[in-house]
């Protein structure tokens, strides 16, 4: 019993997919990493050179940035800013809303080019949108779920891991 | 909102700690820091003031190992004490698996404590979840000081329970955490439950983790 937002799964199929989406971005543009994470602050999917940084760390700022910027949007009168762009002397992210529910990162460096990185992610974040839209309608029941005794593992590593 | 993510077999979990300001959240968190193996946490965030007051949230991802095969981590998260920064208060709320709501306990406090409980309600309702139905602890925090109310005090004004209204669950259940107590009783003809409560020192660690783990324990039952 939940009475907060229910629980999603994202499946192998997913991840392949997604991946393919955000690897042919990369190869469209000639940016470095792709990341997909979502709304409450966890990563879902990388692609392309894999992270420097603590990825966790970076997912619950990066949508905490992104969910700002909607309140900063909604105070100014728009729904939303459905792109956002953090451009540093070297390295720059752009980030996109996707579906409503995650969020795409593009990092990239001198080697493409802003407008590039804009103009693909359309394409990809319709595409992106398309997915994730199917993954979130789908029938919780068909989630292969946690196996019996879960439960009862987790909470013996719980004593375990804060004190019995 | 737990997110299965059966690629990369990763199941993670989002609790906040909510509550007044200065009442100890952050202390929660940074206690938990100090004293989990390091292998098991990641870096903590703050984003705070110049004078340390939390400006958005402190963050602590931990790790609790593979369970059957699946990665566990929670994510620990906690919301700006002050009423002015309530934007962000919301916004953590947002996936939230579970919430543990930092009391203090000095009886002067008690305003602060009422506005802030009241304040979770009305935002959880905002985001359309429902904090009786999600797992959810209160810690009185502060027991030390001179000034600290008595708990059945504080129970009564923070923690006065809800109407059980299905059938199947109207019947007696023992506070696992207190002896002789009760989370869900018939009071006046009435059955209430009542969120499981904690008292703590969160400076020197007392209750800390005796918090975490039955919060952490509710979520994971969820997911069962």
């Amino acid at each position: 019993m939940s009475g907060g937002a229910s629980t999603w799964a994202f499946q192998e199929d997913d991840a392949r997919q997604i991946r393919e989406i955000m690897t042919a971005l990369l190869d469209e543009t000639g940016a470095r990493t792709a990341l997909i994470v979502d709304r409450t602050g966890q990563m879902v999917a990388t692609a392309g050179e894999p992270p420097t940084f603590d990825p966790t760390a970076f997912a619950s700022l990066t949508a905490a940035d992104f969910s700002a910027n909607d309140q900063l949007a909604r105070m100014l009168g728009e729904p939303e800013f459905g792109a956002l762009v953090h451009q540093g002397e070297r390295e720059s992210m752009y980030l996109a809303d996707v579906a409503r529910r995650v969020i795409l990162v593009v990092l990239f460096d001198s080697r493409t080019t802003l407008g590039l990185v804009k103009l693909r992610a359309r394409a990809t974040v319709s595409r992106l949108g398309e997915v994730f839209t199917a993954m979130f309608s789908r029938d919780g029941t068909s989630a292969p779920g946690v196996e019996t005794g879960f439960v009862g593992d987790a909470e013996d590593e719980i004593d375990k891991l804060f004190g019995a | 909102m737990s997110m299965i993510n059966y690629a990369s077999r990763e199941i993670n979990c989002k609790l906040v700690y909510y509550g007044p300001g200065l009442g100890g959240k952050t202390t929660n968190l940074e206690f938990v820091y100090n004293k989990v193996a390091p292998s098991a946490r990641g870096k903590m965030i703050s984003l705070a003031t110049e004078t340390e007051r939390t400006l958005f949230f402190d963050f602590l991802p931990v790790d609790l190992g593979s369970v059957r095969g699946f990665k566990v981590k929670f994510h620990l998260y906690t919301v700006p004490g002050q009423v002015y920064y309530n934007a962000s208060r919301k916004l953590i709320l947002k996936g939230v698996d579970g919430v543990v709501f930092v009391a203090d306990s000095q009886i002067e406090r008690m305003d602060a404590n009422l506005e802030a409980m009241q304040n979770l309600y009305e935002n959880m309702t905002q985001h359309g979840y429902d904090l009786t139905h999600l797992p959810f602890a209160v810690q009185y925090n502060k027991r030390d000081l001179p000034n600290a109310a008595p708990v059945s005090e504080l129970q009564n004004a923070l923690n006065p329970g809800w109407p059980v209204e299905a059938p199947s669950r109207q019947r007696p259940l023992a506070n696992p955490n207190r002896e002789g107590e009760w989370l869900v009783s018939q009071e006046d003809g009435q059955w209430i439950e009542r969120a499981p409560y904690f008292e703590a020192v969160a400076l020197t660690g007392d209750g800390v983790f005796d918090t975490l783990k039955a919060i952490s324990k509710s979520v994971v039952k969820t997911l069962g």
